[in-house]
């Protein structure tokens, strides 16, 4: 691609390719400029979340991070991947401030968690949106208060209110079970709706912890193809996954944790740049033979 | 506009969680019930002990030769004895009355009044009519004033009944103290436990971004409808009680001095008060845990 550039300023480590030998290979940075949003806007930081030398270590003792060291951009898409207990829910917990690292310092878009006091947590958290592998729905509200919830404790007004859920639940495929609760939908439709929820403020950053454990392949492409949806409008979004086929197919940044430490960060295989969803859905599907098939 | 929202947040959570809020609703119904039993029953047992001690006096009988000087020094001196609330004289001649209309027949036998002109020494405080007494018959047998003929004594009666009406006083506080516990605790368990059953809820919202006290405000409004509710069942159950069991028997019991209780709009009140109270403080309270996430 012509405008395609190297990704400058991060840590990260481009696959051991040389530049010149694919066009299909590209930084995600190249992809954020492309796309529309928040991240277009000119001026703050581009380093959105920063964990330098971060360690926890849970009441009971257990390990739950070792002096983790990693940032994400602006834009990105990132997996976190690692075997169960390796600690992607604890960096995730962390960046909620659910849990309080032992030592290390976290920053999301410049500021240092710590000087949050608890007072303000749920305002921080206003800005975070957070996708679980439970759902965690409100199981006595509808998929439309289930959404209508996140606006609601923002304090938006009614008519406010009336006009976005409508919108953010098109965007997700649920125009028609409005109405429905949580237990009369199927898995994907309920993380579907966990989504819109997470999404429906428009929040910078999106978490997501194993969206997809619960799910079927085919429902985990459908909800992975709607985080990428959202990546694309200019949020940062971060993934814990331990499906590594899933992982090196979608050939996004990938952090690898394992007993609480980042082992690898790096982008896996090829990287497509500005793919549609429908591509990149396709390509999930299909695993290319060889990226010129592309 | 955001009363509204938790109004009917509160609402909607009583329709969808119906089995805690009903078991915190009958909760609440049944320990109003038993408080509101309870409240006219201390009330009674207090008001005929109170009956029984304000009996409690000292009776100073005079020399039938007093003169009316003598009478009032008396007085003076009886006023000035600490403990004394009041002083009641009576005549000979009222006491004539008063006894012959309790036994006609007897008092007509007599030709002459034999009653003493009295005066009837009424002590502020039950307690102290066994110190007044001792003060008026003062010491080695030498008596307040020469014009004192005798001392009424009742000095083993009066002990039994300061001593019974002090046992029910202390019974009664007892009870009342031991019963408030234990509906604060059935209460105070029973909206733990519909709490506990929707934590999860209260997580979800918390990493939604919801502040505590826009978790905590549907809960307290619902702690306050549901204590309202429960109170009032409690009422509609107290009220058919009374009407069926109390007011027939009402007539028999004013030939046994019908006790002075609390005005059934009172109980109403304090009831309703207390069921809002506790499980409005109850829920807010037991919340807490919760929020910590
Ligand atoms: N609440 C907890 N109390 C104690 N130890 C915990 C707790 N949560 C996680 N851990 C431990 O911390 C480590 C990382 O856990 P976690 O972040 O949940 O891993 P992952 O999400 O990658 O499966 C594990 O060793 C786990 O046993
Ligand atoms: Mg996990």
């Amino acid at each position: 691609m012509p405008n395609s550039r190297q990704n400058s300023g991060t840590r990260r480590r481009l696959p051991a390719s040389g530049p010149g030998q694919s066009n299909a290979r590209a930084s995600i940075r190249s992809e954020r400029l492309a796309a529309p949003g928040p991240s277009a806007r000119p001026g703050g930081g581009r380093t959105v979340v920063e964990f330098r030398s971060v360690s926890l270590r849970y009441p009971s003792g257990d390990k739950g991070l070792d002096q983790a060291t990693f940032s994400v951009e602006r834009g990105e898409f990132v997996f976190l991947i690692g075997s169960t207990g390796s600690g992607k829910s604890t960096v995730m917990r962390t960046l909620i401030k659910e849990l309080e690292p032992t030592s290390g310092t976290i920053s999301v878009a410049g500021r240092d968690l710590s000087e949050i006091s608890r007072a303000k947590v749920p305002y921080y958290r206003r800005n975070i949106g957070m996708v679980f592998q439970d759902f965690k729905l409100l199981p006595n509200r509808t998929v439309y208060d289930n959404v209508a919830y996140a606006l609601q404790v923002t304090g938006h007004s009614r008519r406010e209110i009336r006009a976005k859920v409508p919108d953010i639940l098109r965007l997700t495929g649920l125009s028609l079970k409005l109405h429905n609760y949580p237990d009369q939908l199927s898995g994907g439709e309920q993380q579907r709706v966990s989504i819109a929820r997470a999404f429906v403020n428009h929040p910078p950053l999106l978490l997501a912890d194993e969206p997809t454990g619960n799910l079927d392949p085919d429902t985990s492409i459908d909800i992975m193809r709607l985080l990428y949806r959202i990546n694309r409008t200019g949020t940062t979004v971060l993934v814990a996954s331990h499906d590594h086929a899933m992982v090196n197919r979608m050939r996004r940044r990938v952090l690898e944790l394992s007993g609480g430490r980042i082992v690898r960060d790096e982008a896996t295989g090829l990287y497509v740049r500005d793919e549609s969803t429908r591509e990149f859905a396709q390509r999930l599907r299909n695993p290319p033979q060889a990226p010129e098939s592309l | 506009m955001k009363l509204g929202f938790f109004l009917k947040e509160a609402f909607r959570a009583m329709r969808r969680n119906a089995a805690p809020s009903f078991a915190a609703l009958a909760a609440i119904a049944v320990t109003m019930v038993v408080v509101g039993v309870f409240i006219p029953i201390v009330q009674a047992t207090q008001g005929s002990a109170n009956g029984v001690r304000n009996q409690v006096e000292v009776d100073v009988y005079m020399k039938t030769s007093a003169t009316r000087a003598e009478e009032n020094r008396v007085r003076g001196e009886l006023l000035g004895i600490s403990g004394v609330k009041r002083v009641v004289f009576e005549s000979k001649a009222q006491a004539f009355a008063q006894e012959s209309k309790s036994d006609p027949a007897a008092y007509a036998l007599l030709s002459s009044n034999p009653l003493p002109d009295t005066f009837h020494v009424i002590p502020a405080n039950p307690a102290n009519a066994l110190a007044i007494r001792s003060a008026i018959l003062g010491h080695h047998g030498k008596l307040l004033d020469p014009a004192i003929q005798n001392v009424s004594n009742h000095t083993s009666d009066t002990k039994k009944v300061l001593e019974v009406t002090k046992l029910v006083t202390i019974t009664a506080a007892l009870l009342a103290v031991l019963l408030i516990l234990a509906s604060v605790l059935l209460v105070g368990n029973t909206i733990r436990l519909s709490l506990y059953a929707r934590r999860r809820e209260v997580e979800v919202m918390k990493l939604v971004g919801a502040t505590d006290w826009f978790i905590r405000w549907p809960f307290v409004i619902e702690g306050v409808l549901v204590g309202a509710i429960g109170s009032l069942i409690a009422l509609i159950i107290l009220g058919v009680m009374k009407v069926a069991l109390l007011d027939p028997l009402a007539g028999n019991w004013s030939l046994l001095h019908a006790p002075q209780t609390i005005p059934f709009l009172w109980l109403v009140v304090i009831l309703i008060g207390a069921g809002i109270g506790v499980s409005a403080l109850g829920s807010g309270l037991s919340l807490r845990r919760f929020l910590r996430v």
